[in-house]
């Protein structure tokens, strides 16, 4: 029997863009316990990011509630700083700061939140970067950086923070084929450790090999979820199977 | 030619008649230290309001918005002499600045109220220099610092405006040049500035052309090579952000 607690409790999660005209997700539902790794698939345009961003409230759910912790993140009274430290956050580009170096990317966020002193940051984004192998790149300028490196570098910024979930938005989908690895495996290694993540991605290998629940989105709705093993081998929804058969 | 005598008694010699200089050369040596001082410091001025303006255009709050809108609209929508002489007389007619005299040719009372009234005339057009500069910081930035758990704010400072402004200084030092023009209008106030220089040398020489050549030609050695050094540091500025 599952054990563990709920992390993360969606509930009928909508959110419409231009006044009501484009409906980006309808009424979805999903629970994410606790150091479990959830991947997320789907066409382009089914709104995974959408989905994705609402966790953090990135974008503003337009109804539903998201549980985070038992605390409703989409009520307005909640402070959603204090929540989002809780809750790293991967993007497809990157987005490292490019006018600070590597160390200031990492220890910014918890410096400036007075989390951590200079030196305990500073100590800390120095046992990250030897966990990814780049101690050395520790004064460089993103700019100096490949694909790989940056994206390396942004996933440990955000642990830097200690979140108790991360979320990645294809986190492998602007890099060059020869760089994918190496994230993966940063990747593969968290989960490992035992972090809860929900991962956006195109990486069907990675999904079937990381994640213990896949979630098949369209048109805005959770279409189909189970074990990589059932819903790559014996998926339900016609529409799951029509975009696998494209993309396997 | 019917045209001929059009020119009579201007010879092309007389556009460089420069005979005035020995004598009067300081004027426009004065001038153009004047007019620098002008343009520099009424920019310079200009940052802090301009930075505060282009937050405020920012701002999702109605009120706000306005404010800085309609003191953008303001400035930007009358001339410059207009707010010159309203400032000077207006504001400056009730302020009363001693008459104190910088390194012997700078009239403070003349020269405060002048970089006063550029400086809030410059501050309409760099927050529309910042808004811009702000706006073309990548959205994803924000994102990636919202996603940390720093605030608007903390955002702001610390992520979105340090690379605005490295973004807008070449039109910041675009407009110091704008200003460095503008601010000959300063010379109907009485400010000795390059435009008043030449003003001066021409009504005591009666050498009417010249004076005004050798400014417009001061203006020019001035302005051209500092924009064509500005464009070369943007194209610079632009090779590095690819890398
Ligand atoms: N800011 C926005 N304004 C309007 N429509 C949007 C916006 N963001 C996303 N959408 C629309 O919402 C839908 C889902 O988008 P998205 O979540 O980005 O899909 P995915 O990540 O699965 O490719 C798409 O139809 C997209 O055009
Ligand atoms: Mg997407």
């Amino acid at each position: 029997m599952e054990t563990r607690p709920d992390l993360i409790r969606v509930e009928k999660l909508t959110k419409k863009y231009n006044h009501g005209q484009v409906v980006a997700l309808h009424e979805n539902d999903l629970t994410v316990k606790r150091g479990e790794v959830v991947a997320i698939i789907g066409p382009s345009g089914s709104g995974k990011s959408t989905f994705l961003r609402c966790l953090n409230l990135l974008e503003k759910p337009t109804s539903g509630h998201i549980y985070f912790d038992g605390v409703d993140l989409a009520d307005r009274s909640v402070d959603i700083n204090l929540h989002r430290r809780k809750m790293g956050m991967v993007f497809q580009h990157f987005n490292l700061f490019p006018h600070k170096t590597v160390l200031q990317n990492i220890t910014m966020a918890p410096v400036t939140l007075k989390l951590k002193t200079p030196a305990e940051a500073e100590a800390k984004a120095k046992q990250l970067l030897e966990r990814i192998g780049l101690p050395d790149k520790i004064n460089e300028y993103p700019n100096m950086l490949s694909g790989g490196q940056k994206q390396r570098i942004a996933i440990i910024r955000a642990l830097a923070m200690e979140p108790e979930v991360m979320l990645f938005d294809e986190p492998t989908s602007a890099l060059d084929p020869e760089m994918v690895g190496e994230v993966l495996d940063l990747m593969r290694d968290l989960a490992k450790d035992g972090m809860t993540m929900v991962v956006v991605t195109h990486e069907m290998g990675f999904a079937r090999e990381v994640a213990e629940r896949v979630i098949f989105m369209d048109s805005g709705s959770i279409l189909e979820e189970n074990t990589p093993a059932e819903l790559f081998d014996h998926p339900q929804n016609p529409r799951t199977q029509l975009f696998l058969s494209k993309v396997l | 030619m019917w045209w001929s005598n059009l020119f009579t008694d201007m010879s092309p010699a007389s556009f460089f008649n420069f005979s005035f200089l020995p004598k009067y050369g300081v004027f426009f040596i004065q001038g153009i230290e004047y007019t620098l001082m002008l343009a520099v410091v009424s920019v310079l001025l200009a940052v802090i309001p301009a930075l505060m303006l282009a937050l405020m255009r920012l701002s999702k709050n109605k009120l706000i918005h306005a404010i800085s809108g309609a003191y953008i609209a303001l400035f930007r929508s009358t001339p410059l002499l207009v707010q010159l002489s309203i400032i000077y007389f207006g504001l400056f007619g009730v302020i009363n600045i001693p008459r104190y005299s910088l390194f012997g040719f700078v009239d403070i009372s003349r020269f405060i109220p002048g970089v006063v009234a550029l400086a809030l005339n410059s501050s309409a057009y760099v927050a529309e220099i910042f808004r811009a500069g702000i706006l073309a910081v990548d959205k994803g930035q924000t994102e990636a610092s919202r996603s940390l758990g720093l605030s608007a704010w903390q955002t702001m400072r610390l992520v979105v405006l340090p690379q605005a402004i490295k973004n807008v200084l070449p039109a910041l030092a675009n407009e110091i040049i704008t200003m460095v023009k503008e601010s000959s209008i300063c010379s109907t106030l009485g400010m000795a500035e390059l435009m008043f220089g030449a003003k001066a040398v021409a009504s005591s020489t009666y050498i009417t052309l010249a004076p005004y050549t050798l400014a417009a030609l001061i203006y020019f050695c001035i302005n051209y090579p500092a924009s064509k050094g500005i464009e070369a540091i943007e194209r610079r500025m632009r090779r590095g952000d690819k890398a």
